[in-house]
Protein backbone atom coordinates (compact mmCIF):
# COMPACT_ATOMS: atom_id res chain seq x y z
CA UNK A 1 0.00 0.00 0.00
CA UNK A 2 1.23 3.46 -1.04
CA UNK A 3 1.87 5.63 2.51
CA UNK A 4 -1.09 8.31 2.68
CA UNK A 5 -1.94 10.88 5.00
CA UNK A 6 -4.82 9.76 7.01
CA UNK A 7 -5.19 13.20 8.94
CA UNK A 8 -5.87 14.54 5.24
CA UNK A 9 -8.10 11.89 4.55
CA UNK A 10 -9.73 11.49 7.58
CA UNK A 11 -11.17 15.35 6.76
CA UNK A 12 -11.71 14.90 3.34
CA UNK A 13 -13.31 11.94 3.14
CA UNK A 14 -15.87 12.68 6.23
CA UNK A 15 -18.95 12.02 4.24
CA UNK A 16 -17.63 8.74 3.58
CA UNK A 17 -16.96 7.82 7.06
CA UNK A 18 -20.55 9.15 8.10
CA UNK A 19 -22.48 7.59 5.09
CA UNK A 20 -21.37 4.04 6.16
CA UNK A 21 -21.93 4.46 9.39
CA UNK A 22 -25.74 5.62 8.19
CA UNK A 23 -26.23 3.05 5.21
CA UNK A 24 -24.69 0.09 7.47
CA UNK A 25 -26.42 1.19 10.70
CA UNK A 26 -23.47 0.47 12.76
CA UNK A 27 -21.39 2.81 15.33
CA UNK A 28 -18.20 2.04 13.46
CA UNK A 29 -16.48 4.57 15.29
CA UNK A 30 -16.92 2.87 18.57
CA UNK A 31 -14.16 0.05 17.10
CA UNK A 32 -11.56 0.17 19.14
CA UNK A 33 -9.20 -2.44 17.51
CA UNK A 34 -9.80 -5.50 19.27
CA UNK A 35 -9.52 -7.62 16.42
CA UNK A 36 -11.49 -10.24 17.61
CA UNK A 37 -13.60 -10.28 14.11
CA UNK A 38 -10.21 -10.61 12.32
CA UNK A 39 -9.34 -13.69 14.58
CA UNK A 40 -12.54 -15.10 14.45
CA UNK A 41 -13.46 -14.57 10.26
CA UNK A 42 -13.12 -18.14 8.60
CA UNK A 43 -12.08 -15.89 5.01
CA UNK A 44 -9.28 -13.92 6.70
CA UNK A 45 -6.48 -16.22 4.28
CA UNK A 46 -8.92 -14.43 1.11
CA UNK A 47 -8.88 -11.07 1.81
CA UNK A 48 -6.29 -8.31 0.90
CA UNK A 49 -7.44 -6.22 4.14
CA UNK A 50 -8.89 -8.23 7.36
CA UNK A 51 -11.92 -7.23 9.30
CA UNK A 52 -10.59 -4.86 11.69
CA UNK A 53 -8.52 -2.98 9.38
CA UNK A 54 -11.73 -2.32 7.33
CA UNK A 55 -13.45 -0.70 9.86
CA UNK A 56 -10.09 1.39 10.85
CA UNK A 57 -10.31 2.36 7.24
CA UNK A 58 -13.78 3.42 7.33
CA UNK A 59 -12.95 5.75 10.41
CA UNK A 60 -9.76 7.55 8.55
CA UNK A 61 -12.02 7.72 5.19
CA UNK A 62 -9.85 5.38 3.14
CA UNK A 63 -12.45 5.66 0.60
CA UNK A 64 -10.54 4.73 -2.79
CA UNK A 65 -8.66 1.76 -1.19
CA UNK A 66 -11.62 0.32 0.50
CA UNK A 67 -13.81 0.49 -2.33
CA UNK A 68 -11.54 -1.26 -4.76
CA UNK A 69 -10.60 -4.05 -2.38
CA UNK A 70 -11.17 -7.50 -2.52
CA UNK A 71 -12.32 -8.37 1.30
CA UNK A 72 -15.64 -6.28 0.39
CA UNK A 73 -16.62 -9.33 -1.60
CA UNK A 74 -15.13 -12.02 -0.66
CA UNK A 75 -17.04 -11.35 3.18
CA UNK A 76 -19.26 -14.28 2.78
CA UNK A 77 -21.64 -12.39 5.53
CA UNK A 78 -21.36 -15.20 8.23
CA UNK A 79 -21.68 -12.84 10.71
CA UNK A 80 -19.13 -14.36 13.34
CA UNK A 81 -17.46 -10.84 13.98
CA UNK A 82 -20.68 -9.28 14.02
CA UNK A 83 -21.68 -11.78 16.91
CA UNK A 84 -18.37 -11.28 18.63
CA UNK A 85 -17.99 -7.87 18.35
CA UNK A 86 -17.88 -6.00 21.94
CA UNK A 87 -18.62 -2.82 20.70
CA UNK A 88 -21.92 -4.03 18.61
CA UNK A 89 -20.49 -3.15 15.42
CA UNK A 90 -22.24 -5.70 13.09
CA UNK A 91 -18.94 -5.75 10.81
CA UNK A 92 -20.99 -7.75 8.05
CA UNK A 93 -23.42 -5.04 7.84
CA UNK A 94 -20.31 -2.60 7.25
CA UNK A 95 -19.18 -4.99 4.42
CA UNK A 96 -22.46 -5.05 2.98
CA UNK A 97 -22.38 -1.12 2.67
CA UNK A 98 -18.70 -1.02 1.31
CA UNK A 99 -20.08 -4.08 -0.84
CA UNK A 100 -23.10 -1.90 -2.00
CA UNK A 101 -21.65 1.62 -2.68
CA UNK A 102 -18.66 -0.41 -4.60
CA UNK A 103 -21.04 -1.56 -7.12
CA UNK A 104 -22.68 1.55 -7.75
CA UNK A 105 -19.61 3.22 -8.37
CA UNK A 106 -19.29 1.01 -11.48
CA UNK A 107 -15.76 -0.09 -11.31
CA UNK A 108 -15.28 -3.54 -11.52
CA UNK A 109 -13.75 -5.47 -8.32
CA UNK A 110 -10.30 -6.82 -8.81
CA UNK A 111 -9.30 -10.20 -8.85
CA UNK A 112 -11.08 -13.34 -7.20
CA UNK A 113 -13.83 -10.16 -5.82
CA UNK A 114 -14.76 -9.60 -9.47
CA UNK A 115 -16.28 -13.19 -9.71
CA UNK A 116 -18.15 -12.58 -6.71
CA UNK A 117 -19.98 -9.85 -8.17
CA UNK A 118 -20.96 -11.95 -11.34
CA UNK A 119 -22.45 -14.24 -9.42
CA UNK A 120 -24.82 -11.86 -7.29
CA UNK A 121 -25.58 -10.00 -10.82
CA UNK A 122 -26.13 -13.71 -13.00
CA UNK A 123 -28.45 -14.69 -9.49
CA UNK A 124 -30.68 -12.09 -9.83
CA UNK A 125 -30.62 -12.09 -13.10
CA UNK A 126 -32.53 -15.36 -12.60
CA UNK A 127 -34.66 -13.61 -10.12
CA UNK A 128 -35.88 -10.74 -11.99
CA UNK A 129 -36.75 -12.40 -14.86
CA UNK A 130 -38.57 -15.78 -13.95
CA UNK A 131 -38.90 -14.60 -10.25
CA UNK A 132 -37.18 -17.13 -8.84
CA UNK A 133 -33.66 -18.50 -9.07
CA UNK A 134 -32.88 -20.79 -11.54
CA UNK A 135 -30.23 -22.64 -10.78
CA UNK A 136 -28.90 -23.86 -14.64
CA UNK A 137 -29.41 -20.37 -15.86
CA UNK A 138 -27.42 -19.35 -12.91
CA UNK A 139 -24.79 -20.78 -13.19
CA UNK A 140 -24.74 -20.38 -17.15
CA UNK A 141 -24.82 -16.58 -16.84
CA UNK A 142 -22.14 -17.05 -14.36
CA UNK A 143 -19.54 -19.00 -16.28
CA UNK A 144 -20.50 -16.85 -19.27
CA UNK A 145 -19.80 -13.82 -17.36
CA UNK A 146 -16.73 -14.71 -15.53
CA UNK A 147 -15.02 -16.91 -18.08
CA UNK A 148 -14.64 -19.58 -16.55
CA UNK A 149 -16.62 -21.64 -18.85
CA UNK A 150 -15.98 -24.78 -17.19
CA UNK A 151 -16.98 -23.92 -13.88
CA UNK A 152 -18.57 -26.83 -11.99
CA UNK A 153 -19.57 -28.33 -15.43
CA UNK A 154 -18.59 -31.69 -13.73
CA UNK A 155 -21.90 -31.21 -11.82
CA UNK A 156 -23.64 -31.27 -14.74
CA UNK A 157 -24.28 -34.80 -15.31
CA UNK A 158 -24.01 -35.94 -12.00
CA UNK A 159 -27.15 -33.42 -10.81
CA UNK A 160 -29.05 -35.20 -13.83
CA UNK A 161 -28.75 -38.47 -13.06
CA UNK A 162 -30.11 -37.36 -9.60
CA UNK A 163 -33.44 -35.39 -10.61
CA UNK A 164 -31.41 -32.54 -9.04
CA UNK A 165 -31.01 -30.21 -12.27
CA UNK A 166 -34.34 -28.84 -13.42
CA UNK A 167 -33.71 -28.23 -17.48
CA UNK A 168 -36.46 -25.25 -17.92
CA UNK A 169 -36.93 -22.55 -15.16
CA UNK A 170 -40.31 -22.36 -12.98
CA UNK A 171 -41.27 -18.67 -13.86
CA UNK A 172 -44.23 -17.91 -10.78
CA UNK A 173 -47.55 -15.67 -11.49
CA UNK A 174 -46.16 -13.01 -10.48
CA UNK A 175 -43.14 -12.68 -12.30
CA UNK A 176 -44.09 -9.16 -13.41
CA UNK A 177 -44.23 -8.13 -9.65
CA UNK A 178 -41.18 -8.99 -9.07
CA UNK A 179 -39.38 -7.50 -12.10
CA UNK A 180 -41.06 -4.35 -10.76
CA UNK A 181 -39.59 -4.38 -7.52
CA UNK A 182 -36.10 -4.42 -9.20
CA UNK A 183 -37.82 -1.81 -11.40
CA UNK A 184 -38.85 0.44 -8.61
CA UNK A 185 -36.05 0.05 -6.53
CA UNK A 186 -33.66 0.80 -9.57
CA UNK A 187 -35.36 3.98 -9.71
CA UNK A 188 -35.05 4.92 -6.19
CA UNK A 189 -31.57 3.89 -6.04
CA UNK A 190 -29.84 3.17 -9.22
CA UNK A 191 -27.22 0.76 -9.43
CA UNK A 192 -28.84 -2.49 -9.21
CA UNK A 193 -27.56 -3.59 -12.47
CA UNK B 1 -49.35 -26.88 14.47
CA UNK B 2 -50.03 -24.57 11.09
CA UNK B 3 -47.12 -23.07 9.27
CA UNK B 4 -47.22 -21.03 5.68
CA UNK B 5 -44.49 -23.15 4.45
CA UNK B 6 -41.57 -21.21 1.87
CA UNK B 7 -39.70 -23.93 -0.02
CA UNK B 8 -36.86 -21.60 -1.52
CA UNK B 9 -35.61 -21.68 -4.52
CA UNK B 10 -33.38 -24.79 -4.65
CA UNK B 11 -36.70 -27.04 -3.48
CA UNK B 12 -37.12 -29.31 -6.70
CA UNK B 13 -33.07 -28.69 -7.49
CA UNK B 14 -30.08 -28.79 -5.37
CA UNK B 15 -32.13 -29.15 -1.89
CA UNK B 16 -34.56 -31.72 -3.15
CA UNK B 17 -33.81 -34.14 -0.08
CA UNK B 18 -34.44 -31.51 2.19
CA UNK B 19 -38.17 -30.85 0.90
CA UNK B 20 -38.25 -34.44 0.82
CA UNK B 21 -37.72 -35.31 3.85
CA UNK B 22 -38.98 -32.36 5.57
CA UNK B 23 -42.70 -32.89 4.49
CA UNK B 24 -42.40 -36.38 5.96
CA UNK B 25 -41.19 -35.63 8.93
CA UNK B 26 -44.06 -32.82 9.45
CA UNK B 27 -46.58 -35.25 8.21
CA UNK B 28 -45.42 -37.67 10.90
CA UNK B 29 -45.32 -34.93 13.40
CA UNK B 30 -48.78 -33.53 12.68
CA UNK B 31 -47.13 -30.05 11.24
CA UNK B 32 -49.00 -28.65 8.56
CA UNK B 33 -47.29 -26.89 5.84
CA UNK B 34 -49.30 -24.92 3.42
CA UNK B 35 -46.72 -23.65 0.61
CA UNK B 36 -47.44 -19.63 0.34
CA UNK B 37 -48.76 -19.41 -2.64
CA UNK B 38 -46.87 -17.79 -6.07
CA UNK B 39 -43.82 -17.38 -3.32
CA UNK B 40 -40.89 -15.45 -5.23
CA UNK B 41 -37.16 -15.81 -4.63
CA UNK B 42 -35.93 -14.20 -1.12
CA UNK B 43 -33.19 -12.94 -2.73
CA UNK B 44 -30.65 -15.32 -1.42
CA UNK B 45 -27.00 -13.88 -0.23
CA UNK B 46 -27.42 -12.10 -3.52
CA UNK B 47 -29.25 -8.86 -2.57
CA UNK B 48 -27.64 -8.19 0.24
CA UNK B 49 -24.50 -7.39 -1.51
CA UNK B 50 -26.58 -5.08 -4.27
CA UNK B 51 -28.84 -2.81 -2.15
CA UNK B 52 -30.93 -2.74 1.20
CA UNK B 53 -34.03 -1.82 -0.05
CA UNK B 54 -34.19 -4.84 -2.69
CA UNK B 55 -33.02 -6.70 0.09
CA UNK B 56 -35.92 -6.25 1.97
CA UNK B 57 -38.32 -6.01 -0.97
CA UNK B 58 -37.48 -9.48 -1.74
CA UNK B 59 -38.42 -11.78 0.90
CA UNK B 60 -41.32 -8.34 1.78
CA UNK B 61 -43.56 -10.12 -1.07
CA UNK B 62 -43.51 -13.35 -0.15
CA UNK B 63 -44.26 -11.77 3.95
CA UNK B 64 -47.07 -10.27 2.37
CA UNK B 65 -48.88 -13.08 0.79
CA UNK B 66 -48.26 -15.26 3.85
CA UNK B 67 -50.13 -12.60 6.06
CA UNK B 68 -53.09 -13.07 3.60
CA UNK B 69 -53.60 -16.69 4.26
CA UNK B 70 -54.15 -15.92 8.35
CA UNK B 71 -52.18 -18.46 9.48
CA UNK B 72 -49.77 -16.44 11.78
CA UNK B 73 -46.46 -17.95 11.56
CA UNK B 74 -44.14 -18.67 8.51
CA UNK B 75 -41.12 -21.71 8.23
CA UNK B 76 -38.86 -22.54 5.81
CA UNK B 77 -36.02 -25.35 5.66
CA UNK B 78 -33.16 -23.38 3.58
CA UNK B 79 -31.22 -21.28 6.43
CA UNK B 80 -30.68 -18.60 3.55
CA UNK B 81 -34.40 -18.48 2.68
CA UNK B 82 -34.81 -18.01 6.64
CA UNK B 83 -32.59 -15.38 7.64
CA UNK B 84 -33.72 -13.44 4.84
CA UNK B 85 -37.45 -13.79 5.89
CA UNK B 86 -36.42 -13.06 9.34
CA UNK B 87 -34.10 -10.64 8.55
CA UNK B 88 -36.91 -9.01 6.56
CA UNK B 89 -39.60 -9.32 9.36
CA UNK B 90 -37.82 -7.60 11.69
CA UNK B 91 -36.95 -4.46 10.01
CA UNK B 92 -40.73 -4.33 8.45
CA UNK B 93 -41.99 -4.37 11.83
CA UNK B 94 -39.82 -2.02 13.37
CA UNK B 95 -39.48 0.62 10.86
CA UNK B 96 -42.71 2.05 9.59
CA UNK B 97 -40.86 4.48 7.15
CA UNK B 98 -38.93 1.50 5.50
CA UNK B 99 -42.47 -0.61 5.74
CA UNK B 100 -44.13 2.26 3.56
CA UNK B 101 -41.57 2.23 1.43
CA UNK B 102 -41.21 -1.38 0.44
CA UNK B 103 -45.37 -1.90 0.74
CA UNK B 104 -45.49 0.67 -2.04
CA UNK B 105 -43.45 -1.20 -4.53
CA UNK B 106 -43.92 -5.06 -3.58
CA UNK B 107 -47.90 -5.26 -4.81
CA UNK B 108 -47.94 -7.40 -1.76
CA UNK B 109 -48.47 -5.11 1.49
CA UNK B 110 -47.13 -6.54 4.75
CA UNK B 111 -48.44 -5.12 7.94
CA UNK B 112 -46.22 -7.19 10.48
CA UNK B 113 -48.32 -9.68 12.05
CA UNK B 114 -45.82 -12.62 11.42
CA UNK B 115 -43.33 -14.65 13.12
CA UNK B 116 -40.69 -16.27 11.07
CA UNK B 117 -39.76 -19.59 12.07
CA UNK B 118 -36.52 -22.27 10.66
CA UNK B 119 -38.30 -25.50 10.50
CA UNK B 120 -34.92 -26.27 12.74
CA UNK B 121 -37.16 -24.20 15.71
CA UNK B 122 -40.27 -25.60 13.95
CA UNK B 123 -39.59 -29.52 15.06
CA UNK B 124 -37.46 -28.47 17.66
CA UNK B 125 -40.07 -26.83 20.06
CA UNK B 126 -42.20 -30.05 19.59
CA UNK B 127 -43.24 -31.78 22.48
CA UNK B 128 -40.40 -34.37 22.76
CA UNK B 129 -42.43 -36.94 24.04
CA UNK B 130 -44.36 -36.59 20.69
CA UNK B 131 -40.66 -37.19 18.79
CA UNK B 132 -40.25 -40.12 21.12
CA UNK B 133 -43.46 -41.26 20.01
CA UNK B 134 -42.65 -41.80 16.26
CA UNK B 135 -39.03 -42.82 16.85
CA UNK B 136 -39.91 -46.82 15.53
CA UNK B 137 -35.82 -47.28 14.30
CA UNK B 138 -33.84 -45.45 16.78
CA UNK B 139 -30.32 -44.48 15.57
CA UNK B 140 -28.51 -46.43 17.79
CA UNK B 141 -24.97 -46.11 17.65
CA UNK B 142 -24.93 -43.32 15.07
CA UNK B 143 -22.51 -40.83 15.80
CA UNK B 144 -23.79 -37.60 14.17
CA UNK B 145 -21.58 -34.30 14.02
CA UNK B 146 -24.23 -31.48 13.66
CA UNK B 147 -23.36 -29.01 11.15
CA UNK B 148 -25.72 -24.97 11.86
CA UNK B 149 -23.21 -23.27 9.76
CA UNK B 150 -23.97 -19.29 9.54
CA UNK B 151 -27.20 -17.95 8.73
CA UNK B 152 -29.71 -20.15 10.78
CA UNK B 153 -27.92 -18.78 14.09
CA UNK B 154 -26.42 -15.64 13.66
CA UNK B 155 -26.56 -12.49 14.15
CA UNK B 156 -28.64 -13.60 17.05
CA UNK B 157 -30.24 -10.13 16.84
CA UNK B 158 -32.35 -11.84 13.24
CA UNK B 159 -32.42 -15.40 14.51
CA UNK B 160 -32.32 -15.92 18.21
CA UNK B 161 -33.88 -19.12 18.80
CA UNK B 162 -30.57 -20.79 19.64
CA UNK B 163 -26.85 -20.20 21.31
CA UNK B 164 -25.05 -18.79 18.51
CA UNK B 165 -21.30 -19.98 19.38
CA UNK B 166 -22.70 -23.54 20.64
CA UNK B 167 -26.41 -24.01 19.29
CA UNK B 168 -28.37 -27.31 20.28
CA UNK B 169 -31.29 -27.29 18.56
CA UNK B 170 -30.74 -30.15 15.58
CA UNK B 171 -28.16 -32.09 18.65
CA UNK B 172 -31.31 -32.09 20.50
CA UNK B 173 -33.66 -33.41 17.49
CA UNK B 174 -30.68 -35.79 17.04
CA UNK B 175 -31.12 -37.35 20.41
CA UNK B 176 -34.24 -38.08 20.26
CA UNK B 177 -33.63 -39.62 17.13
CA UNK B 178 -31.63 -42.42 19.16
CA UNK B 179 -28.02 -40.64 17.41
CA UNK B 180 -25.30 -40.07 19.38
CA UNK B 181 -24.72 -36.22 18.88
CA UNK B 182 -20.69 -35.45 19.14
CA UNK B 183 -19.01 -32.59 20.76
CA UNK B 184 -17.12 -31.02 18.11
CA UNK B 185 -15.44 -27.85 16.89
CA UNK B 186 -17.30 -26.05 13.92
CA UNK B 187 -20.61 -26.64 14.60
CA UNK B 188 -20.90 -22.81 13.36
CA UNK B 189 -17.82 -22.75 10.70
CA UNK B 190 -19.19 -21.34 7.92
CA UNK B 191 -18.63 -23.55 4.57
CA UNK B 192 -18.17 -20.73 1.84
CA UNK B 193 -21.42 -20.61 0.97
CA UNK B 194 -21.93 -19.18 -2.58
CA UNK B 195 -18.32 -19.04 -2.86
CA UNK B 196 -18.64 -22.61 -3.82
CA UNK B 197 -19.56 -21.63 -7.49
CA UNK B 198 -17.63 -18.24 -7.84
CA UNK B 199 -14.40 -18.84 -6.04
CA UNK B 200 -13.98 -22.18 -5.60
CA UNK B 201 -10.30 -22.47 -4.56
CA UNK B 202 -11.10 -20.57 -1.83
CA UNK B 203 -14.46 -22.36 -0.79
CA UNK B 204 -12.46 -25.80 -0.64
CA UNK B 205 -10.17 -24.64 2.08
CA UNK B 206 -13.29 -23.31 4.06
CA UNK B 207 -15.01 -26.74 3.43
CA UNK B 208 -11.92 -28.80 4.35
CA UNK B 209 -11.50 -27.40 7.62
CA UNK B 210 -15.37 -28.34 8.55
CA UNK B 211 -14.49 -31.89 7.17
CA UNK B 212 -11.57 -32.28 8.72
CA UNK B 213 -13.18 -31.42 11.80
CA UNK B 214 -15.73 -33.73 11.76
CA UNK B 215 -13.52 -36.52 10.89
CA UNK B 216 -11.11 -35.66 13.69
CA UNK B 217 -14.78 -36.33 16.36
CA UNK B 218 -15.10 -39.63 14.42
CA UNK B 219 -18.14 -39.04 12.96
CA UNK B 220 -20.04 -41.56 11.08
CA UNK B 221 -22.12 -38.58 9.41
CA UNK B 222 -22.52 -34.79 9.32
CA UNK B 223 -26.43 -33.69 9.77
CA UNK B 224 -26.87 -30.05 8.45
CA UNK B 225 -29.66 -27.81 7.81
CA UNK B 226 -29.18 -25.63 4.58
CA UNK B 227 -29.06 -26.80 0.94
CA UNK B 228 -25.95 -24.55 0.22
CA UNK B 229 -23.80 -26.08 3.30
CA UNK B 230 -25.49 -29.44 1.87
CA UNK B 231 -24.30 -28.98 -1.84
CA UNK B 232 -20.63 -27.76 -0.20
CA UNK B 233 -20.14 -30.60 2.15
CA UNK B 234 -22.06 -33.35 0.07
CA UNK B 235 -20.98 -32.30 -3.63
CA UNK B 236 -17.62 -30.26 -3.14
CA UNK B 237 -15.92 -33.09 -1.01
CA UNK B 238 -14.89 -34.30 -4.27
CA UNK B 239 -13.58 -30.55 -5.08
CA UNK B 240 -11.80 -30.71 -1.77
CA UNK B 241 -10.14 -34.33 -2.11
CA UNK B 242 -9.33 -33.32 -5.93
CA UNK B 243 -7.67 -30.30 -5.21
CA UNK B 244 -6.17 -30.40 -1.64
CA UNK B 245 -5.23 -34.01 -2.58
CA UNK B 246 -7.43 -35.16 0.36
CA UNK B 247 -9.64 -38.17 0.89
CA UNK B 248 -13.35 -37.80 2.61
CA UNK B 249 -15.37 -39.78 2.09
CA UNK B 250 -18.11 -39.01 5.02
CA UNK B 251 -21.88 -38.83 4.00
CA UNK B 252 -23.70 -35.75 4.50
CA UNK B 253 -27.53 -35.44 5.50
CA UNK B 254 -30.25 -33.34 6.16
CA UNK B 255 -31.29 -33.19 9.70
CA UNK B 256 -34.84 -34.09 8.47
CA UNK B 257 -33.70 -37.29 6.55
CA UNK B 258 -32.13 -38.68 9.79
CA UNK B 259 -34.64 -37.86 11.95
CA UNK B 260 -37.12 -39.49 9.01
CA UNK B 261 -35.14 -42.80 8.59
CA UNK B 262 -35.50 -43.15 12.33
CA UNK B 263 -39.43 -42.83 12.52
CA UNK B 264 -39.43 -45.93 9.88
CA UNK B 265 -39.99 -43.65 6.56
CA UNK B 266 -37.86 -45.48 4.06
CA UNK B 267 -34.57 -43.82 2.69
CA UNK B 268 -36.00 -43.65 -0.71
CA UNK B 269 -38.65 -41.57 -0.16
CA UNK B 270 -36.55 -39.88 2.00
CA UNK B 271 -33.97 -38.68 -0.68
CA UNK B 272 -30.85 -41.00 0.26
CA UNK B 273 -30.32 -42.14 -3.41
CA UNK B 274 -29.39 -38.47 -4.61
CA UNK B 275 -26.56 -37.81 -2.38
CA UNK B 276 -23.07 -37.61 -4.02
CA UNK B 277 -21.67 -39.21 -0.85
CA UNK B 278 -21.95 -42.78 -0.05
CA UNK B 279 -25.33 -42.87 2.29
CA UNK B 280 -24.97 -46.74 2.47
CA UNK B 281 -22.80 -46.35 5.43
CA UNK B 282 -25.05 -44.73 7.48
CA UNK B 283 -27.67 -47.30 6.58
CA UNK B 284 -25.52 -50.32 7.76
CA UNK B 285 -24.67 -48.72 10.72
CA UNK B 286 -28.31 -48.39 11.99
CA UNK B 287 -29.72 -51.44 10.47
Amino acid sequence: MESINVNESIVKNADFTEEIGIESGQPVQKCYQCGKCTAGCPLTFAMDYKPNQVIRMVQLGMKDELLKCQTIWICSNCSTCTTRCPCNVEVAEVMGALRIMAGKSGTTPPGKAKYVEVMYDALLGTVERFGRTYEVGLVMQNNLKSGKLFNNADMGMPMFQRGKLKLLPTKVQGAAEVARIFAEVRKMEGGVK
Amino acid sequence: MRYAYFPGCSYHGTGKEYELSTHAVAKKLGMELVTIPDWSCCGATASHGKSHLLNIALPSRNLGIAEGMGIGEVTTGCAACYQQLANANKKMIENEDLRNKVNSITGKPYKGTLKVKSIVEAIGIVDPETIKSQVVKPLTGLKVACYYGCLLVRPPEITGFDDPENPMFIDNIMKLAGAEVLDWAHKTECCGASLGVSNLDVAVRMIDRILAAAVESDADCIAVACPFCHLNLDWHQKSVNRKLGKSYDIPVFYFTELLGLSMGISPDELGFKTHFTDTKKVLSVVG
